[in-house]
């Protein structure tokens, strides 16, 4: 079971959280008609063997959607961030 | 059989006496005493019988590693199999009967086996049974017949009685094991004010110390630690508590078996504790576990690890044989040796080593054993108990190198080195270290939060143990001393196990895993065949895939390879081990979540009312909701038939509160939901309602439901039951990551808020009565909404239908849902007022030709559905770009037609579509969604998805359930079967 | 190389033992080869074995970096069955069944296929309808399927909780009676043995690193033991495909997730089908040597690490009680995990790739296993004839982007939902 801290509520179980993904890929802007770029957004992953940035949904707690970088080899997480206060998404979130 | 309890010593209270059964027979006992001492006391030296030779077996140790003996414990609905007898704690009144043996341990058949044994090589399965002709009978044949040879012991069916309990811990520091090395970092941690947990399997504390002759100097610190531990508030012992599993961000899973050790719980005590254990760093002083030997007739009743021989006789007072063999390789069998002489045994010792230290040599000189030194036991003879064993000269490699002699005796202690319990670092960080000169793996001292101390560690002596504790707790207090027996079993070392004769055989059955009967012609055999790497090795014979994930057998198949391959161990490889530590009880983990509390079950305010109005209900989610309300003898297609009927008559109340509900609030809103859904909801004004569909990100339908505007900036969005949370986390992950320009908050208010859809052509009659608010058609037309007070409750009441009736759904404070209920149940006497469930709405629904679950299932888009016209292509929204990929908008998809069934007979859901005359092969021409019979229009009708279904109104089709054998044909129509105009809704 | 039979057994056995032959060679590694799979799983040695019998292709090798069937092949929960009703994947999974039918005797290795039925747990009238509509695929494709009701489900597996206190009860159940388990070791084994007595050279502890390229096209690959030309290069690695595409520059549908498989110590026969529970991801099944096999859900999120978390063995428990409430005492024995390449739809890809000289088998999710010989055999003849075989057209790279996902279970493009 991972621990995960929240920047809201600190450090909780797993299981207060749902798994949200990648959290580098950029959801397209709204006006983006390229289907290209839809499908790259929705299906496509780089599913990285090493440090991964990804989503984490506090379900059962604060409700806020985070962004925590984790190693997928290790399960080591090096940090955790308000998805709504990360600048730019694709970027590296700020240490 | 002869007893073997010493008339004194030991740590057991001789002031009481307990009884304690195996097979019938009647053993008398001690508390303290575990199963197998007081078995072994009372001379029971045959315990079971092996997995696939059914050969007689005994104890080979004291401990976890116990592969042998396996017994039934307790018996009806407490009955349970693979109990190990020397972790079973004695109580009076213990049940125990031998396993896997027919008709009884003493003259088992299955032993034939054993005369075959030659045949049942490694591989023998895979290579036989193949069969003369196709397919898979001659194997399934004999599989039956093997089937019931294999398993172990027996399972009850019956239900478990006791409960079990789960409990979630926070600690700075969990310690597993209680030995020195473990007890000294407890101390140290507790001194200086760290929250500790310390865990102990057994149920005193002091682990190796306890094999220590009663009243050696290290009881008395052992009591004062205990007391000094006991009198910490911020330490927490669990004896009888297993760390069984080490898991990511060092969280630990412990089992407690705190009413295990009496015949059954007390009233209200669980059976067994599950601790989940959240910890900062983690202290690991598990021990080590002692490595048998290798040589033929090493399972025979009577062959024993040497530690466990001491154990028996330090702690339990039971001297397991008098004339003894020791065999060994390294320094710490000579203590057991020298008690045992010194208890009367009559001890040989035979040493694979040519030197051994001065000190040793002196002392067994002294207690007049007899020392054999390069020798080695290369057989022990004996069926049902040892009777002697055939000891030879061996070389540095363990082979024979002359004749040798026959020794009698009963009993053998057996010493081939000690393997590190790392089984918990290895759980959480795979591969150890070999470690040459201990032939053995080894975990680093540290390692993340892991820190290995004690004999996990290599401690040489036991002042290094207690030092190594003392500096991993934190080195507060005075470091404890005490001096103990030198003999460590990694100073001098001889790393060889496997004896055999000169060419490398061994003079009858050998056993690398005893649990499992591999054999070491087995190992010898996979290497022949290439089975080399220790993955192929372990899985092809079999070795160390028992119940004892080989704690016994790991590493001396693992050295036999790689002297085979010429190579060094770590070659070969090692095998990471998995959790559980030792077995762990499935009700256990289960705690209090089973039978009906295996998941939460969620219940409308208005559910009690339900029950006590007869209504069946039905699972929805984790929701129950009225199915139906059946009159006397009424069934379920009476009921709803009626249900549905009379609400198209009169007027009808359903409890909708399950139906998801999303405040969503803010400025920009009206933005938001015109993302979210397909149709456009910027002109919706204030008082009004919306229905929308909802789509994914990849452009199926996702949801739909009614959104109503409340105020400038707050909306009331209503989904589905079964995806409320899936639209509630869509739209938070939406504002909180690509949306964040959008001022909006949404929060779930499902359960805020109780709901009662009322339908028919009374409802504004009815709704007028309870409320005497103007409902008339001009000031609440369909699609509007008003705030009335129900019975002095004030509720908001949208118009809105599902069923295609003048319809209502009244939205309640979650707390007053049974009371307005009640109110409209009372004043609608006059209307004939009465309730529906899920399954006359559902009938009601299809009549009117509205999708839902079974309709929107995930594969379906707005085009498959009909609901076309509801997509705006003013606009982008969730979905928008990707429904439009060139196969989502084929003509020839599968889409939503109505379906009047000829004849009699309804069809049923799942049926598939065929064409009139077409063959009815492959995946059909669309299927059934939802069926009902509709008392509307006396018919049977469905919903049905059809290629090209619009184009084929008229047409006539198949209706194929081939499960069912029913071959039906229906019209194909339009999916609005009722008032397609809308007046009754609308009126 | 022995053939295998009761009277080798009976042979070697008079012999001591002493004269029984590699199961396959222990080649080095050749500078070339026509074709080269990396992936010494169950679905590469098919693939194997399959281009050297069928297609006469047998200058190949399968290069892996551990041992053979060390990855998901020895790792999953040993289930074979064909009950899928989306296009694109009824018939392969039926071909997969019909060559387990008989691949004992194809491969002259005993992989001791156990057609003990499978049943599918329906706990609401909803799930009924949606077994109905699987079984009528199932059946109007000629692959065998039964439909009962609470009553047959009772009388047939009689100690599952049919009692008030089941939470949520028992409605009916789907059947597949062809359905059942295979040894997973052997499989792997098996194809081995039979790859090599067909030329192939199986290369172990051999890890790609990195791909030879002219200009834009792989034409081999780089290794741990040294550089492998090759006319056409085939991945088979389950549970690293995204890693090793990523090496050919290829970004795929597909994220890798940690998946557990639990076992119970070793009982007498007490369960005698595979059952799968429909109010949560679970099912059971007993293997031969006694212990009950479980299974559940994901761990839930990316992970390349094969080891699970507490919370799935929870899951998988709290499933196993609610489903049959005797297996309270009952211990758990070992549970360990395999990282599956999840799909963004829950259906494999298998095709040549947009990258030249590349082809891909992956996205297997967690159904792989029983896959195995159809995967095989599908990818052996895409390999073979540059063109994929009828039953694996639909599992292409492309399909997102035309919108024909193969979607079994309705969940969308979230990889651990599948």
């Amino acid at each position: 079971m991972l621990r995960i801290h929240c920047p809201v509520c600190g450090l909780r179980d797993e299981t207060e959280f749902t798994y949200g993904g990648d959290a580098t890929m950029r959801r397209p802007d709204m006006t983006e008609s390229d289907p290209k770029a839809w499908v790259d957004y929705v299906f496509i992953r780089d599913n990285p063997r090493g440090p991964h940035k990804e989503y984490w949904h506090h379900v059962t707690g604060c409700r806020q959607w985070l962004i925590v970088k984790r190693d997928t080899l290790t399960h080591e997480i090096s940090g955790s961030y308000l998805a709504r206060e990360v600048a730019d998404l694709a970027d590296e979130v700020a240490a | 059989m002869t007893a073997r309890r010493l008339p004194s010593g030991g740590r057991i209270d001789r002031s009481r006496t307990i009884r304690v059964q195996f097979d019938g027979r009647s053993f008398v006992a001690h508390p303290g005493d575990t199963l197998a001492s007081a078995l072994l006391a009372g001379g029971q030296t045959l315990l079971a019988r092996s997995f696939k030779y059914h050969r007689p077996r005994g104890l080979m140790a004291a401990g976890v590693e116990e592969p042998h003996a396996l017994v039934h414990l307790r018996d009806g609905n407490r009955h349970e199999p693979n109990a190990q007898a020397t972790m079973v704690e004695a109580f009076d009144g213990l049940k125990s009967t031998s396993q896997n043996a027919w008709p009884s341990l003493q003259f088992d058949v299955g032993a034939v086996n054993g005369l075959m044994s030659r045949f049942f090589g490694a591989g023998f399965y895979y290579k036989t049974f193949i069969g003369p002709l196709k397919g898979t009978g001659f194997w399934m044949f004999w599989e039956r017949l093997i089937r019931r040879a294999a398993g172990m012991g027996r399972a009850t069916t019956l239900d478990d009685p006791d409960h079990y309990e789960k409990i979630n811990a926070f600690c700075d520091v969990l310690i597993a094991g209680t030995g020195p090395a473990g007890l000294a970092a407890a101390l140290a941690a507790g001194r200086k004010g760290e929250n500790v947990i310390l865990v102990e399997q057994d149920h005193v504390l002091g682990g190796s110390l306890l094999n220590e002759q009663a009243g050696a100097p290290s009881d008395t610190w052992l009591s004062h630690a205990e007391a000094e531990l006991r009198d910490l508030p911020n330490v927490r012992i669990l004896s009888r508590t297993t760390a069984f599993g080490a898991y990511d961000t060092e969280v630990f899973g412990l089992v407690e078996r705190f009413q295990d050790h009496v015949r059954a719980p007390e009233a209200g005590k669980p059976r067994q504790r599950y601790w989940l254990v959240r910890t900062k760093r983690a202290i690991l002083a598990t021990g080590a576990i002692e490595r048998p030997m290798v040589f033929a007739g090493n399972d025979v009743p009577g062959v024993m690890l040497a530690s466990a021989v001491r154990k028996y006789l330090n702690r339990y007072a039971v001297l397991a044989g008098k004339n003894v063999v020791v065999a060994t390789n390294n320094d710490s069998a000579y203590t057991p040796a020298l008690e045992l002489a010194k208890a009367g045994a009559k001890v040989v010792i035979c040493d694979l080593r040519r030197n051994i230290p001065a000190g040793l040599a002196d002392s067994v000189k002294k207690a007049a054993i007899d020392l054999r030194l390069g020798q080695a036991v290369l057989k022990a003879e004996g069926g049902k108990s040892v009777r002697g064993t055939y000891i030879v000269p061996v070389d540095s490699n363990g082979r024979a190198t002359a004749k040798g002699t026959r020794v009698i005796c009963d009993l053998v202690a057996v010493s081939g080195g000690w393997a590190p319990a790392l089984h918990l670092w290895s759980q959480r960080f795979g591969k150890p270290q070999y470690h040459a000169s201990l032939d053995a793996f080894l975990p680093p001292a540290e390692k993340g939060a892991f820190l290995c101390v004690g004999s996990l560690a290599g401690a040489a002596s036991l002042q290094e143990a207690l030092s190594q504790g003392h500096a991993a707790g934190g080195s507060i207090g005075r470091e404890p001393s005490l001096s103990g027996p030198d003999d460590f079993w990694g100073r001098d070392l001889m790393p060889v196990t496997v004896i055999t004769k000169a060419d490398g055989s061994t003079p009858g059955k050998a056993f690398v895993d005893f649990q499992h009967d591999v054999k070491l012609a087995d190992v010898d055999q996979a290497y022949l065949e290439g089975y080399v790497s220790v993955e192929h090795l372990k899985r092809y014979t079999t070795s160390g895939m028992a119940a004892d994930q080989g704690k016994t057998s790991n590493l001396n198949a693992l050295a036999r390879m790689a002297t085979l391959r010429g190579m060094e161990i770590p070659s070969v490889g090692t095998t990471t081990f998995r959790p559980p530590y030792t077995p762990v009880a499935i009700g256990a983990i289960v705690g209090h979540d089973h039978g009906l509390y295996f998941r939460p079950t969620r219940l409308s305010t208005i559910h009690d009312w339900h029950k006590e109005n007869a209504a069946e209900m039905i699972e929805a989610g984790a929701w129950l909701r009225p199915w139906y309300y059946p009159a006397k003898g009424e069934n379920i297609r009476g009921a709803y038939i009626r249900e549905a009927a009379h609400v198209r008559e009169h007027v009808g109340i359903v409890d909708v509160s399950t139906l998801g509900k999303i405040a969503a609030q803010g400025p920009d809103t009206a933005e938001f939901l015109n993302r979210m859904y397909a149709n456009g909801f910027k002109t919706l004004e204030i008082g009004r309602l919306r229905y929308g569909v909802m789509l994914r990100e990849d452009g199926f339908i996702m949801d739909d439901g009614a959104t109503a505007r409340l105020g400038q900036n707050d909306y009331f969005m209503s989904t589905t039951t079964a995806n409320a949370a899936k639209v509630l986390a869509m739209a938070e992950h939406l504002l909180q990551t690509a949306w964040r320009d959008l001022k909006v908050h949404v929060t779930t208010v499902t359960d805020q808020w109780a709901a009662i859809a009322i339908a028919g052509p009374k409802s504004r009659d009815l709704l007028t009565a309870v409320t005497k608010a103007d409902l008339s058609k001009e000031t609440l037309p369909n699609n509007h909404l008003a705030y009335v007070l129900v019975a002095d409750v004030p509720c908001r009441l949208h118009r809105m239908s599902y069923s295609g009736e003048l319809a209502y759904e009244l939205y309640i404070p979650a707390k007053s849902g049974r009371k307005v209920w009640e109110a409209l149940v009372a004043a609608g006497a006059p209307f004939n007022l009465k309730p529906y469930g899920t399954e006359a709405m559902g009938a009601l629904r299809i009549e009117k030709g509205h999708v839902a679950g079974a309709e929107i299932e995930g594969r379906t888009t707005m085009k498959d559905l009909g609901l076309e016209a509801f997509a705006s292509s003013k606009k982008p929204f969730v979905g928008s770009v990707l429904r439009k990929r060139p196969v989502l908008e084929d003509p020839k998809r599968p889409s939503l037609v109505g379906l009047e069934i000829i004849g009699n007979t309804g069809a049923k859901a799942g049926s598939l579509l065929f064409s009139l005359n077409g063959p009815t092969k492959g995946h059909g021409e669309g299927w059934v969604s939802s069926t009902t019979y509709s008392p509307a229009l006396k018919k049977n009708i469905a919903l049905a998805l059809l290629a090209r279904g619009p184009a084929r109104i008229g047409e006539t089709i198949q209706v194929v359930d081939f499960l069912g054998s029913q071959t039906l044909q229906a019209k194909v129509v339009s999916h609005h079967f009722f008032d397609p105009e809308g007046h009754r809704q609308n009126g | 190389m022995n053939h295998y039979s009761a009277l080798s057994i009976l042979r070697h056995g008079l012999t001591g033992n002493r004269h029984w032959s590699r199961a396959w060679r222990d080649p080095a590694p050749k500078p070339s080869y026509d074709v080269v799979i990396v992936g010494g799983g169950g679905h590469g040695l098919a693939t194997a074995y399959y281009l050297a019998k069928e297609h006469g292709i047998r200058n190949v090798a399968v290069l892996e970096k551990g041992w053979l069937g060390g990855g998901n092949t020895g790792r999953n929960t040993t289930i074979v069955r064909s009950n899928y009703m989306m296009p694109g994947n009824t018939m392969f999974y039926e071909r997969s069944m019909q060559l387990w039918e008989n691949l004992s005797q194809d491969l002259n290795y005993n992989v001791m296929i156990s057609q003990r039925g499978q049943y599918n747990l329906c706990h609401s009238p909803a799930q009924m309808d949606a077994a109905r509509r699987r079984g009528n695929i199932m059946r109007a494709n000629g692959i065998d399927a039964e439909l009962f009701d609470r009553a047959e489900v009772m009388r047939r597996i009689p100690y599952l909780d049919y009692s008030e206190n089941a939470r949520f009860p028992i409605h009916g159940a789907i059947y597949q009676g062809r359905a059942g388990t295979a040894r997973h070791d052997a499989v792997a084994w098996g194809y081995a043995r039979g790859a090599d007595k067909h030329g192939v050279d199986l290369i172990q502890q051999c890890e790609v690193v990195g791909y030879i390229w002219d200009k834009d096209r792989i034409v081999g690959v780089e290794t741990t033991r040294g550089p492998i030309r090759a006319k056409k290069v085939a991945l088979a690695v389950a549970g690293h495909t995204g890693h090793l595409a990523g090496k050919a520059g290829l970004r795929l549908p597909v994220e890798t997730h940690v998946l557990q498989a639990f076992v119970t110590e070793p009982l007498k026969p007490m369960v005698d089908s595979v059952i799968s529970f429909g109010a949560a991801h679970f099912y059971i099944s007993q293997s031969d040597k006694g212990g009950l096999v479980l299974g559940g859900d994901l761990d839930g999120f990316n992970s390349y690490a094969q080891r699970g978390g507490l919370p799935i063995v929870e899951h998988t428990l709290h499933s196993a009680k609610a489903l049959m409430p005797s297996l309270s005492r009952l211990r758990l024995l070992r549970h360990w995990a395999g990282v599956m390449d999840m799909s963004m739809d829950g259906s494999p890809i298998i095709g040549k790739m947009p990258v030249e000289g590349l082809w891909l088998n992956g996205g297997w999710c967690y159904g792989g296993f029983k896959a195995t010989p159809a995967s095989g055999y599908c990818f052996a003849w895409t390999i073979a004839k540059d063109e994929p075989h009828p039953d694996n057209a639909e599992f292409t790279l492309e399909r997102f982007e035309r919108g024909c996902q193969i979607d079994e279970k309705g969940a969308g493009p979230q990889p651990n939902a599948h």
